[in-house]
């Protein structure tokens, strides 16, 4: 493809009030695996009126799809998924106080003195922990486990929540200059990317949308989903952890960064669950160089992607993966450029108009 | 032993093959020089040859007849490699492992990446007795500076070891699992006569979790199926204790820790191996899977098996299987397809 040639319209997308409104919403929401539909309502609202056919399957996946008009349509399937990392409560010991236990990865010592809220009416609580009045030199040395902590909703709080209800970190969504700082942007972005490409689908293709449930869980909605749907390929549109923090000791390289901010859309060539499609990536780089959008690699590094059970579906379909990278993902509060999601959303429309068939011609044989 | 292994007479057109297939790079995600090899090899003796979205080579010989199945037979034609992650300010190369990689066997090694650059593998310096780890390891291609480093994030190469011809026993960095694809070869040349419809699968991206073989399965949708693949022995010195040994023909396993096989496979297999006078092993792998596994959870489930092939120092640069081992592997999967399959589960125990 010629670097040289006309840009496309979606690559022109920017980021505006009405996407970082919807952002707002869909990360102050509380959508934990299992219990997405918070997430499922608003984004039910929104793809409706932009596409032929919404329906929600029988795991709560939100299947919509946006049929093309060109005669070589490419049937593409892009999943992003509409759960969060959390918790769910396991035990109420009274007064307000409950036992949980975390849904998805969620490292231990990320919990203490975080607030939360809980269920679908967002009960304020907070996990506590001893004040440093009180503890020794030692017990500060030690992470506390799961199991010693609990979900405080006071006095106020007990009855009104049970036993199997999910939480989730109280974070509300806010601007910081160029960036933007929030809860759940894991896989949030995602879902306003997808919902904007519904919006501005190119009509060579058939844009087939999942929004799914419990990725954080295991991959399992898009199970169900790329079944559904067979495509022909298959994208996941997710966010994926910056490390790009200065390395402790100066004279050592970050070796590890998995992405960096401000380095544009990252491009997945393998993670744990998929070795991207080399055809998929040679199309998204190319396309990314000739509209003079910045890409990054993805270091390839374990994780997972919805991708990793598209590709497996059926007699197979050709995947790959693209991320906004964020620094302290499934933490209580992310952090993101506005530049990188603006990127990724033109990289992705760009890509998408100038999808063609021939890129799936038959590997050699 | 040495006494009657130097009076093997050995197919030269045989050992050939292992060694181009073995030495052909195809680290998972990367089939495509290794696919065209085996497509070159099977194109002339298949009655149709296709390759799935995947990348998994799929050949069928012969048609249904009475009394015939839809068989896949399944030899994966990926093998372990490395990944780029990161390439220094100083042009060494970090990398991750695709599929199952010790770092034991990294140092010192030779790689050979898919565009070509070569290097070898490097170790930070250790504590003392501190076992390494893939994170401590590097690759140098020789660069002088991350400008001149001829790889970048995302590239891959496999092990570079030559094939090594011992006589009685046979060496090289991918017999896992070229050498059931050479076997699976020998077998679609050969059968001339079967009442099945036989789908040989070359699959992919085995060693990164039976991925190719999971779509394959589900694409020829088979009535019965069996994985070619390696296993491990238990005929070193000192050793995992394990039952099975090179030389003593091809093993039929029982189960490995991916999957079952079925109980009636596993007879089907054993009966033909002593009617026609084949020695066979049978094997219980504690630690392993294979596509058997994929086939076996295709649609609404599929009776499935593997034969195995005994093999030293699996994942290594220096994998090690026995002439003879893979004479008879070919003897009885031809015997297997040629004849009518009976799936009984059979009071009398094979076992």
């Amino acid at each position: 493809m010629s670097p040289n040639q006309k840009k496309t319209p979606n690559s022109r997308q920017r980021i505006g009030k009405r996407q970082t409104d919807l952002l707002a919403s869909l990360s102050n929401a509380l959508s934990v695996s299992g219990d997405e539909q918070e997430v499922r309502e608003i984004v039910l609202r929104e793809v409706k009126p932009i596409c032929q056919s919404v329906k929600v399957d029988a795991l709560g996946n939100v299947l919509a799809t946006r049929i093309g008009s060109g005669a070589d349509k490419v049937r593409v399937m892009i999943a992003a998924h509409m759960d969060e990392v959390g918790f769910m409560l396991t035990q109420d010991e009274g007064d307000g106080l409950y036992g949980f236990s975390i849904v998805g990865g969620i490292d231990e010592r990320q919990l203490v003195g975080k607030p939360v809220i809980v269920g679908r009416e967002h009960i304020p609580g907070v996990i506590g922990a001893k004040a440093i009045h009180l503890t020794t030199p030692d017990e500060r040395k030690i992470a506390l486990k799961v199991e010693q902590l609990r979900i405080d909703l006071g006095p106020g709080g007990a009855g009104l929540a049970n036993v199997g209800d999910r939480a989730g970190f109280a974070t509300r969504y806010t601007e910081i200059g160029p960036s933007f700082r929030a809860k759940a942007l894991d896989n949030r972005l995602g879902v306003v990317n997808l919902i904007e490409l519904l919006r501005s689908a190119p009509e060579n293709i058939d844009l087939l949308a999942a929004f799914t449930v419990q990725e954080e869980v295991g991959l399992r909605g898009a199970r169900t989903a790329a079944y559904h749907f067979n495509p022909q390929i298959g994208i996941a549109v997710d966010s994926t952890p910056a490390n790009d923090l200065p390395a402790y000791d100066e004279d050592d390289e970050n070796t590890r960064y998995n992405t960096r901010l401000d380095h544009g859309p990252a491009i997945y060539l393998m993670d744990g669950a998929t070795i991207a499609d080399r055809r998929l990536a040679e199309w998204l780089m190319t396309s990314a160089e000739a509209e003079g959008i910045p890409y990054q690699i993805r270091q390839p590094n374990p994780g997972g992607t919805d991708a990793g059970a598209i590709h497996k579906t059926r007699a197979g379909v050709p995947s790959i993966s693209v991320s906004v990278p964020q620094r302290y993902c499934h933490t209580a509060a992310g952090l993101i450029r506005k530049s990188d999601w603006e990127n990724t959303l033109r990289l992705l429309g760009a890509a998408l108009s100038r999808l063609d068939s021939k890129i799936l011609t038959p590997l050699e044989a | 032993m040495t006494k009657t292994q130097s009076k093997i007479t050995r197919d030269s057109a045989l050992l050939a093959l292992i060694q181009k297939l073995t030495e052909t790079p195809g680290p998972s995600g990367q089939e495509s020089l290794i696919r065209a090899a085996v497509l070159e090899e099977i194109k002339d003796h298949a009655d149709e040859i296709r390759t799935d979205a995947l990348g998994n080579l799929i050949a069928r010989v012969g048609s249904k007849q009475d009394g015939g199945m839809r068989v896949m037979i399944s030899a994966h034609i990926d093998e372990i490699g490395l990944m780029v992650t990161h390439v220094d300010a100083n042009g060494f190369a970090r990398f991750i492992a695709i599929g199952g990689v010790s770092p034991l066997t990294c140092i010192g090694g030779r790689v050979l990446f898919m565009n070509g650059a070569r290097g070898v593998i490097g170790c930070e310096r250790l504590e003392p007795n501190a076992a390494p780890t893939l994170d401590k390891l590097f690759i140098d291609t020789g660069a002088l500076s991350k400008a001149d480093c001829p790889v970048s994030v995302g590239d891959v190469c496999g092990f570079e070891r030559p094939f090594l011809d011992l006589g009685a026993h046979l060496v090289a960095k991918s017999m896992d699992d070229r050498v059931a694809a050479v076997i699976a070869i020998q077998a679609l040349r050969a059968l001339k006569k079967t009442p099945h419809e036989v789908y040989f699968v070359f699959s992919v991206q085995e060693e990164v979790g039976l991925r190719g073989a999971t779509t394959a399965a589900f694409g020829v949708n088979p009535d019965i199926g069996l994985a070619v693949d390696v296993t491990r022995t238990g005929d070193t010195p000192r050793g995992i204790k394990m039952e099975v040994a090179l030389d003593k023909g091809p093993a039929i396993k029982v189960r490995d820790s991916s999957f079952i096989a079925d109980p009636r496979v596993v007879n089907w297999m054993a009966a033909s191996a002593e009617s026609a006078r084949i020695p066979y092993q049978l094997e219980v792998l504690e630690a392993g899977g294979t596509d058997g596994r994929a086939i076996q959870l295709a649609h609404a489930g599929v009776p499935a098996g593997c034969l195995s092939i005994p093999c030293r120092y699996i994942h290594s640069p220096s994998e090690m299987v026995s002439y003879t081992d893979v004479e008879n592997a070919v003897r009885l999967l031809v015997r297997l397809l040629s004849e009518e399959i009976r799936l009984e589960y059979s009071t009398e125990s094979a076992f």
